[in-house]
């Protein structure tokens, strides 16, 4: 990656970034809501620079296992997780670690749009480092701006950075969110569905957006939309709830893999849309 | 095929015309109207009858209005002029020194619930605002009078009025900012937490300034209340005829005033009680402004 011909390889900034990218492993993820006992016996790994997307049926549990990936899942009351999920070499659920501390490293952008209501576009992007404490160490305008570029938000803010955070269109938003969880800088960007509440020329730049931000991180994506992880991911995760509801990883596979040659029959049943 | 489709609608509607007779269209037209009239004319009543009791205070309280009704303490009986000034200082400073008792306790008993609270003891303690709120004004002034006026300080105090008014005012502050709090989306907590910022800061720094148009809603409907109550501070500010800013001696209140002027025989006092109680309500009213006006941030 470092060598002389550096015409076929990424750009040297980001290759510099992309060595740093972490990979992550999931083993044997048990997730439970209460008593009921939503995913079982998860197995995958999330390479570095690559997106990898998780596909399924509606209650299949790929939301579940995406948000066990950075234990936001925990914030539900009577939510836990058994398992172990390896961010590198460390396990983010062992004893004694601190769940706010792995969501710093690991950011997440969810369905909904949900830029801050009461705070303008640069104090939106800006709010992860301030309540971390880290605005003191850095200059802010300057990952401000850094955050909106790599976000593809740049041009069309730039002139109304003091506006509402919610003034802006729902792909702007998005971006906007995406933005907001890169300027801490995390390993790991964590998306559940994030273009499932726009429509279909926003979802397009949202897709562009996230091929080119996997030169600089580690991504993993839930989609309900096949077509969409065939266009943007690398690896793909198939999952699906029997009839227990206990979902489980069915096939899990370089994306073009599973949508020309899936291994499993229920996976190809559900490419080929005998069941949604 | 149109003829079909005519006869298959035609059964839905029941007749054998199409889409329905005029008949039915206009009793069902009727009845819409009917019941559209009925809601407006219940929200005329409310209105009304809150214009007419503002109107009667305000006819009835504005000859007693004048410069020195503002400025100057009461008169005794006899003597023409005097006014109400003691009584509207004392107001103003007990229901600050209660906001500054009970607002921090109502919003972090709000916080708790709302963001924190499953299991027993948020549940008691919900069960126990509940309770609280149903107490009557002159139970809570009985035991503040008992517990601080006859025991601690062993004197009637304006301070101690403060503590009642404050009692008065948790249960409807912590009600409403819990409410306000739910409603506060989800996402929104999600959105910080997932930024690995820690829930107490969330708490800070996100909920809180979303949900602050109804925080602000709460204190003031608490403070409005508070600003009213008579019972409670006859039994432990006792009232003063003098002005008085010390918050350990007796202190004068508008109901306090006007309970003293609408309880005597005379015509002058009554209307000086009508004037007290159009200032009570200006007061109220000039303090709930200027309360959303200073927090109000940019939405």
């Amino acid at each position: 990656m470092m060598e002389a011909n550096v015409a076929t390889e990424v750009a040297p900034a980001a290759s510099a970034r992309a060595s740093e990218a972490i990979s992550m492993r999931v083993e044997g993820l048990t997730a439970f809501y209460g008593a009921h006992r939503a995913i079982e016996n998860v197995d995958m790994v999330i390479e570095p620079n690559a997106v990898t997307a998780i596909i399924g049926p509606s209650g299949c549990g790929k939301s579940t296992l995406i948000r066990c990936l950075n234990r936001i899942h925990e914030i539900v009351p009577k939510a836990r997780a058994e398992g172990k999920v390896l961010l590198g070499t460390d396990d983010i659920y062992a004893k004694g670690i601190d769940a706010v501390a792995v969501r710093r490293r690991i950011g997440m952008v969810f369905q909904k749009p949900n830029p801050f209501p009461m705070m303008s576009v640069y104090d939106n992007v800006a709010s992860g480092l301030r309540l971390n404490g880290l605005a003191g160490d850095v200059n802010v305008d300057e990952v401000v701006e850094r955050s909106l570029r790599q976000a593809a938000l740049w041009d069309e803010v730039k002139d109304k950075l003091k506006a509402g955070g919610a003034s802006l269109s729902g792909g702007q938003q998005q971006r906007l969110c995406i933005a907001r969880s890169i300027a801490v800088q995390p390993d790991v960007l964590l998306m559940d569905e994030p273009c499932s509440a726009l429509d279909p020329i926003a979802t397009y730049r949202i897709e562009e957006l996230v091929v080119e931000l996997k030169q600089r991180y580690t991504i993993a994506i839930v989609t309900h939309s096949m077509q969409q992880a065939s266009r943007i991911s690398d690896n793909t995760a198939f999952m699906l709830a029997g009839e227990e509801r206990v979902g489980r990883l069915v096939e899990f596979a370089p994306t073009r893999q599973i949508f020309t040659n899936p291994q499993d029959k229920r996976t190809e049943d559900y490419i080929t849309g005998r069941f949604g | 095929m149109p003829m079909q489709r005519e006869a298959s609608v035609g059964n839905l509607a029941g007749s054998s015309s199409v889409i329905a007779t005029t008949a039915q269209a206009f009793r069902r037209k009727l009845f819409d109207q009917f019941m559209f009239g009925i809601v407006v004319l219940c929200a005329a009543l409310a209105v009304v009858v809150l214009a007419i009791i503002l109107l009667d205070v305000a006819i009835k309280g504005a000859p007693a209005l004048n410069f020195a009704f503002f400025t100057e303490r009461p008169l005794p009986l006899g003597e023409v002029g005097g006014g109400v000034a003691p009584a509207i200082i004392g107001t103003l400073l007990m229901l600050a020194v209660a906001a500054l008792i009970g607002v921090p306790i109502g919003v972090g008993t709000a916080i708790y619930l709302a963001e924190y609270g499953t299991g027993r003891f948020a549940d008691a303690v919900s069960y126990t605002i509940d309770m609280l709120a149903g107490v009557p004004s002159v139970v809570v002034g009985v035991f503040v009078w008992a517990v601080l006026v006859r025991q601690v300080f062993g004197s009637f105090s304006g301070l101690t009025g403060a503590v009642a008014l404050a009692l008065l005012m948790i249960p409807i502050i912590t009600r409403t900012v819990e409410e306000m709090l739910r409603l506060v989306p989800d996402t929104y907590r999600e959105a910080a937490l997932g930024m690995g910022v820690s829930r107490a800061k969330t708490i800070m720094y996100v909920v809180i300034p979303t949900a602050k148009g109804g925080i602000v809603t709460g204190v003031v409907l608490a403070m409005a209340r508070a600003g009213g109550e008579t019972a409670p501070l006859i039994l432990t500010a006792l009232g003063n005829q003098f002005f008085n800013l010390d918050l350990m001696q007796p202190m004068a209140a508008l109901p306090l005033q006007i309970y003293a002027y609408a309880s005597s025989p005379y015509a002058d006092w009554h209307t000086k009680a009508w004037g007290s109680a159009l200032v009570l309500i200006i007061v109220v009213g000039i303090l709930s402004m200027l309360t959303r006006l200073a927090t109000r941030g940019k939405f």
